[in-house]
């Protein structure tokens, strides 16, 4: 009798730690793949950006086609989670769009590397009837702050103006913020604010007297709303290059130290002339195209 | 001897996985626990921010980074906003739930059975998601329309609909058990004294059923306080209280769901998120406080 309560014990307690042990060989035995790969084979994980996910997901497909060795998954799940899971250590690759030292505190960030894969241009959105195709900077900053609530005081029809915002931890509204309201604080008691950019787009469709702000990738193959020039300069690719368009930023991809072989492949792959087409196709900057200007006046902040 | 053996085998093998589950599980949901109260508290004990701050200012204004601090953490409108959509969902909703509990039971108990209960358990299966594209699509845009909403019909108003339709079902299925269990004596005897249907209904079956009625409510309520998704889309989430029925607001779900990826770990945005949470799990706690209290006084005057 007391044999058998024992033998159970054991059985139940070997099966526990059976599948407990397992899961833990499993994980040690993927991270032993991913650093000591040779001929780019292995596994390789990324999170972070929501903004930079679609593009980073269309080069892993690309890259695994080439690579087929290759094993790579792509997650979102916010900036702030990917810098946090790359400092960790459990992903291998942290995608963000603000760098790491304005989410984790310096000593953490001094262990990541940047890697600035892509630049993404952010553009002021309203509804295609409104009739409004440009805004001055003080304008737009007049809009987004709550000072101006008329679209005929910016020259448009007598209307209402419906801020649709993103809230405030979102990196498209820092950039926008920052570049396009010269770091005024936008009016978030007074807007509608959205959780992705997709959301934002449908809210200024509906809406005539709507103005919002997403990325040109947004706007690829998009009729729906219209984007609006900024003192004249209209959002496109060529003048975020030459410099004259302001309002766009960095997609960075983090890795802790220099990064696993396969990181750095992947990476390189991503910053390559090859990739740098489907970029553009997708709506998105190549940073190796900026001009010197466009650089320079970007370290300022 | 073979066979005593095998028996013998299930006999201790069977409870020991049994119980080895259940105290994962009791393990786990107090674990969850206390992790949502460690991490919670991080406002007030690492940031010393007051509690008073936290639930009646409305300056929300927390600095995101994992150092600096400094900021505004008051989430009145948050509160506010989950406070007023829930109990106005329960406005709407309880006529409804009501009549359809009653009518499944007390007057047409056959198709009742036969089509209210399976198309009721179908709204139970509807993801939330649903019901909040709905709520955009159709919703939000017949509000702007009818209404003439300032905010292009994002609204309170949107958002105590959706809730509405959401614990519906909840509130309908617990309260058509409680009228199901009151005896049926009860009405016969109600019926000998002459009365009429509707008053065997008012004055007889909806008292005998009310602990249970407010059970299936406060289930109701409980699920109304947790749902983010759907509320999330048609709320607009401005962060203002709202001027009326027709402005938009936000609550305490979906400012945690837009934010807690984006911020960093352990700042002071990201904790008082945190402390967000902590007081909606209070909020289910006390939810489940008070069922059991209505129903250990539905026992009692059983009894009595």
């Amino acid at each position: 009798m007391k044999k058998n309560k024992l033998l159970g014990l054991i059985s139940v307690l070997t099966l526990t730690v059976g599948i407990l042990g397992g899961c833990g060989e499993s994980k040690e035995a993927n991270a032993a793949d991913t650093t000591a790969a040779s001929n780019i084979s292995g596994e390789l994980t990324a999170s972070g950006s929501s903004a930079l996910l679609p593009l980073a997901q269309m080069a892993a497909e690309e890259f695994m086609d080439s690579n087929p060795d290759c094993v790579i998954t792509v997650n979102g799940g916010g900036s702030g989670e990917g810098l946090k899971q790359v400092a960790a250590g459990t992903v291998d690759i942290g995608n963000s769009d603000v760098f790491a030292e304005q989410k984790l505190d310096a000593a953490t960030a001094a262990d990541l590397v940047d890697h600035e894969v892509c630049v993404i241009t952010m553009a002021p959105v309203v509804n295609k009837s409104l009739g409004i195709d440009n805004l001055t900077t003080e304008q737009l900053k007049g809009i987004f702050t709550g000072e101006i609530t008329n679209w005929s005081e910016v020259g448009g029809p007598d209307l209402d103006i419906l801020l649709v915002t993103r809230p405030s931890s979102s990196g498209t509204r820092a950039v926008f913020k920052s570049w396009a309201l010269e770091g005024e604080e936008e009016a978030s008691n007074a807007a509608l604010e959205t959780d992705d950019s997709g959301t934002l787009l449908q809210a200024v469709e509906q809406n005539k007297g709507a103005i919002g702000y997403v990325a040109l990738s947004y706007l690829v193959n998009n009729d729906d709303v219209k984007s609006v020039a900024i003192d004249g300069v209209e959002p496109t690719l060529e003048n975020t290059y030459n410099g004259s368009y302001k309002v766009w930023g960095y997609e960075h991809m983090y890795t802790k130290g220099e990064g696993s072989e396969i990181a750095k492949a992947f990476i390189d792959y991503m910053m390559s002339d090859t990739f740098a087409e489907s970029i553009e196709a997708k709506g998105y900057g190549a940073s190796s195209k900026l001009t010197d200007e466009a650089v320079k006046s970007h370290e300022t902040k | 001897m073979r066979q005593s053996k095998s028996v013998v085998k299930d006999n201790k093998l069977g409870p020991l996985i049994v119980r080895i589950a259940g105290l994962l599980i009791i393990a786990l949901t107090l674990s969850i626990g206390l992790f949502l109260v460690i991490r919670g508290m991080g406002t007030f004990v690492k940031f010393h921010h007051s509690i008073t701050e936290f639930l009646f200012s409305s300056n929300w204004a927390p600095t995101d980074s994992a150092t600096a601090s400094g900021g505004n953490v008051g989430a009145a409108i948050y509160i506010a906003g989950s406070l007023l959509t829930c109990g106005l969902a329960l406005l709407i909703v309880l006529p409804f739930s009501i009549g359809a509990a009653i009518f499944m039971t007390e007057i047409s108990a056959k198709a009742g059975k036969k089509i209210f209960q399976p198309a009721i358990e179908i709204f139970v299966g509807i993801p939330s998601v649903v019901y909040g594209w709905i709520g955009l699509t159709v919703l939000v845009p017949f509000i702007r329309d009818v209404f003439h909403a300032k905010m292009g019909g994002y609204s309170v108003l949107a958002a105590s609909i959706v809730l509405a339709v959401m614990i519906f079902p909840t509130i309908t299925t617990v309260s058509v058990d409680a009228i199901r269990s009151v005896p049926d004596s009860y009405r016969r005897a109600a019926y000998g004294l002459a009365s009429t249907r509707w008053q065997v209904i008012y004055k007889i079956v909806l008292p005998a059923s009310k602990s249970g009625i407010m059970t299936g409510i406060i289930l109701g309520l409980s699920r109304a306080f947790g749902e983010a998704l759907a509320v999330a889309m048609v709320i607009g989430k401005t962060r203002a209280f709202p001027k009326d029925l027709l402005s938009p607001t936000n609550n305490l779900t979906a400012a945690i769901a837009s934010d807690m990826g984006n911020t960093a770990s352990g700042g002071e945005h990201n904790l008082a998120l945190w402390s967000m949470a902590l007081l909606l799990l209070i909020i289910s706690v006390t939810c489940i406080f008070l069922i059991h209290l209505i129903g250990a006084r539905a026992k009692k005057n059983e009894r009595a």
